[in-house]
């Protein structure tokens, strides 16, 4: 408490560490650096001028005090000291907005990317394409519900840890570009200080270049509905090698992921690999225990979707529902995905249909 | 009507003695007298203020420590979409409604406001616009909880169904607002005492005519876009649906047409206020009256060019965001000319620290700090980080908290004797203040901390590095809450007894209202006084 108390007089840039941090992060970009510079200008601005005017106020209240005999003048106004107070603050104010204007227009400079990303804001995950590359991934929050609801300690990176985090190589320029499936988002890592909305039907630019490999976090930014606070954004900095080595790393990834799709799961398999899925891309909205939330998302249990023909339950996972939350999971899930979700909301949750799909037989 | 009917011999006969007010419910059914709507939009401001605080005390309750405690992420977003809802439209605006309809006539010497049957009509709609919205609390997929400021298509396709309630109710708040501010500008134009120049007018008929033009110009852009809402909800047009051919961000510049003059019609009466209260305790004239009307004008007038500052992350082009962030700028000139003048009114005075003074004077530190987070949001490079985190929710919680919310508290304590023929009792009224003073800096202060830190607003869970400063947050705004059970206290106290009040009530104060006797009563000005 008297930490707080004194950090709080002080009011200085700290540095960006401990629980009680109190001013911005300066970044990991020359443009990050710059805004903060002309944050703590146009703080320090303020400062001077409220230590003026609240200088002269509490002047006036100890000194011209009826109970010390003060008695009042009887002026009341002033042209000369009227012009002055007039004219002052705004020549602060234009010499304020000429370096804003400079930042502002490095911030718009989307020139000549090295590598182009599309970030794609969906309810309540991030999708990020690598336009030149075929690497396109979702990302989704990866603490443990039983964090969440206080059933289990809260790891240092608490809401803040993605499954799959965003790759970017550094001294390079990544321009992003921003758009939304649903709702609009809003796309923000602190430390780059980039932060852009993802509005759908419009595409947002934004770039980033970073000069140290590391990792970065930011979250949505723009409420989005109901886990709105629960969309974080992880972004690994790597250095040249290692992201090209993670490059080629995806594709071999991806090679495997075409072959499981042929292969033949038992029951168990599926129901067990459907688990994950389900905890992931459909416990948000649907709860961990299938029962949904009346009046807003329906339940699993016992739904005449999840216990009729096993085609129309494929289809409104592959499709989504129109007009409704439900989204189109055709380009989130892999065929063994859809085939081990599907399979565990007919066998689990209450459900016991008793068939499974293959993923051999999910066409996407 | 029975009693009605009953009483009416009776009001008869008091009514050769002189004009007193109806008996029983009917009285305040059927009154079309200034001081009874005064009274009554005065008491449901206060209602809905503690609704709202109750939900924002729920959502303070739930951000004490990280993780889900006390409610699920989707009544968390309903909460804070009621708490900025119901205070804004339920709690600030009729306030100051209800002192216009109390001050105004008295101030300006006339008998009533120009138009008393609307102004019935005005208030009496309110209530139900708000039964209105309260009742989708109740309803199956709950209450909107899209944010107040309701971003298609948030609030659009992916609404509860509830949405259509918050849409009427929102018709019903708009047709109200233009009502009183008809009202209030037919009054000031049409029935100032003789004598009564423009610019010998109380700084508060200035502020709050400048605000009803301002509520007249946008009330009708928010009833605009809420029926855009409507059709592309219930009547399959696409104003805000890309799928259809629409346009997120058109809804963006429309809310914002409206909310951002909103925003000062929240805080130019509040500046009215402020200009009365600052030269009755320092006895001296008010510092610079024309310039303290020509500098509401210009910030009403440049409310209407800054819209897009709440917009800087959408992607608007460059030269949007250069011309928006100087028009932005620009506002604090104005705004910086009233503060100087209030402390130059203070300057070489002889001051004294009653409760309303002790408010005027925390309004206008803590609402400076407000005006300079406010000048810091304005940079737009910086915006981008600001935009959307707790630092933005600390700026507009000390505009509005300290500054508007304040200043309604300075003014019924300034009035209040006026109203009730009591003096305050001090020492309640003093402990009211510090409580209150001290709750809301504990609550709002390390908002900016956490802002700056990286915390997005409107998050029912946070990353644990951010916990400490909103535990403190939390507490405060308990501290706050409960404090304001010693304000109602105060209110019914002073109702029921207190000291005698003469009409003068504070030695220092001028204008017509201190002519009346206290408590003034129930039609003054009948003859119009001379003003010179």
């Amino acid at each position: 408490m008297t930490k707080a108390i004194t950090l709080a007089i002080s009011l200085i840039a700290a540095p960006a560490s401990a629980d009680w941090q109190i001013n911005m992060n300066q970044g990991v970009t020359a443009l990050s650096r710059e805004i903060f510079d002309l944050h703590m200008l146009i703080f320090w601005i303020c400062v001077v001028i409220g230590v003026a005017v609240f200088g002269v106020m509490f002047y006036s209240i100890f000194k011209f005090r009826k109970s010390k005999g003060a008695v009042a003048e009887h002026w009341h106004e002033n042209t000369t000291v009227e012009v002055v107070w007039t004219v002052i603050p705004s020549i602060i104010l234009i010499a304020m907005a000429i370096p804003a204007t400079a930042t502002l227009m490095d911030m718009y400079d989307t020139s000549e990317a090295d590598v182009e990303i599309q970030v794609t804001g969906h309810q309540w995950k991030w999708r990020y394409q690598y336009l030149d590359e075929d690497i396109d991934f979702f990302s989704n929050l990866a603490t443990s519900r039983q964090e969440i609801t206080n059933e289990a300690a809260k790891n240092p990176n608490y809401l803040l840890e993605v499954d799959n985090p965003l790759v970017i190589p550094a001294n390079k320029k990544v321009r992003f570009l921003i758009t939304a499936n649903d709702v609009i988002h809003s796309w923000w890592v602190p430390h780059f200080a980039v932060k852009k909305d993802a509005i759908p039907g419009f595409i947002n630019e934004s770039w980033v270049k970073v000069e140290e490999p590391g990792v970065y976090r930011g979250q949505c930014t723009e409420l989005c509905g109901k886990d709105h606070g629960f969309m974080p954004i992880v972004v690994e900095v790597k250095s040249e090698a290692d992201y090209q080595q993670w490059v080629s790393d995806q594709r071999a990834m991806k090679l495997a992921m075409a072959g499981e799709a042929s292969k033949e799961f038992s029951m168990n398999e599926l129901v067990a690999k459907g688990e994950g899925v389900y905890n992931t891309a459909c416990a948000g909205c649907h709860q961990p225990n299938g029962q949904g939330i009346p009046g807003a998302f329906p339940a699993i249990t016992g739904s005449t979707i999840a216990t009729g023909a096993i085609d129309t339950h494929v289809d409104i996972i592959i499709n989504g529902k129109s007009g409704t939350a439900m989204q189109a999971f055709r380009e989130q899930l892999s065929a063994v995905d859809i085939a081990a979700v599907v399979t565990y909301q007919r066998n689990a949750l209450g459900n016991s249909v008793g068939d499974l799909v293959q993923p051999n037989t999910i066409k996407n | 009507m029975a009693t009605v009917d009953v009483d009416l011999p009776h009001v008869k006969e008091e009514d050769q003695h002189h004009h007193g007010p109806a008996k029983g419910l009917g009285r305040w059914l059927y009154t079309t007298n200034h001081k009874d709507i005064g009274s009554m939009y005065l008491i449901f401001s206060l209602c809905m203020f503690m609704i709202g605080g109750i939900m924002a005390l729920i959502i303070r309750a739930e951000l004490f420590q990280p993780g889900l405690q006390l409610v699920e992420p989707n009544f968390f977003n309903q909460m804070t979409t009621m708490h900025g809802l119901i205070m804004v439209f339920g709690a600030v605006m009729p306030a100051f409604v209800g002192l216009a309809n109390w001050m105004i006539p008295m101030q300006v010497g006339a008998p009533d406001m120009a138009l008393p049957r609307m102004n019935n009509w005005s208030f009496w709609i309110l209530p139900f616009a708000f039964l209105i919205l309260l009742s989708s609390l109740f309803m199956p997929g709950g209450a909107p909880n899209f944010g107040w400021t309701f971003y298609a298509p948030l609030s659009t396709t992916y609404a509860p169904e509830s949405v259509t309630f918050f849409i009427f109710g929102v018709h019903i708040m708009g047709a109200s607002s233009i009502m009183g501010a008809i009202n209030i500008i037919a009054t000031i134009l049409n029935m100032r005492a003789p004598g009564m120049t423009l610019l010998r007018m109380p700084l508060f008929v200035w502020t709050w005519l400048i605000t009803a033009f301002l509520l007249i110009a946008v009330m009708p852009v928010l009833a605009g876009v809420v029926t855009m809402m409507l059709m592309d909800i219930h009547f399959g047009t696409s104003f805000f649906n890309a799928a259809g051919g629409g346009d997120p961000v058109l809804f963006q510049h429309v809310f914002w047409f409206f909310g951002h003059p909103e925003v000062y019609i929240m805080i130019l009466p509040a500046f009215g206020i402020i200009s009365e209260i600052i030269p009755t305790f320092a006895r001296k004239r008010l510092f610079g009256y024309a310039s303290m009307v020509y500098a509401v004008a210009s910030i009403a007038l440049l409310s209407f060019v800054v819209w897009a500052h709440h917009m800087f992350t959408v992607g608007m082009p460059l030269v949007g965001e250069v011309f928006f962030m100087f028009a932005t700028m620009l506002i604090a000139v104005p705004t910086g000319v009233k503060v100087f003048n209030w402390v130059a009114t203070m300057f070489r005075g002889s001051l004294t620290f009653e409760t309303p003074m002790l408010f005027a004077l925390a309004f206008v530190v803590l609402f400076t700090i407000g005006g300079f987070s406010g000048l810091m949001l304005a940079i737009a490079p910086a915006d981008f980080q600001y935009h959307d985190t707790y630092f933005v929710v600390a700026h507009f919680h000390y505009v509005l908290v300290p500054g508007a919310i304040f200043s309604i508290m300075a003014a019924t304590y300034y009035w209040l004797p006026k109203w009730t023929g009591h003096q305050l009792n001090e020492t309640m009224g003093k402990i009211h203040f510090w409580l209150s003073f001290v709750g809301v800096n504990i609550t709002f202060f390390p908002m900016h901390f956490v802002g700056l830190a990286g915390m997005p607003r409107r998050i029912p869970d946070y990353a644990l590095q951010f916990a400490d400063f909103n535990s403190m947050a939390s507490v405060g705004a308990f501290i706050f809450g409960f404090s304001q059970l010693v304000f109602i206290y105060n209110v019914i106290q002073n109702v029921r007894v207190g000291e005698k009040a003469t009409a003068q009530v504070w030695e220092g104060a001028q204008g017509l209202e201190w002519t009346v006797p206290s408590p003034a009563p129930y039609h003054t000005f009948s003859t119009p006084p001379k003003v010179d």
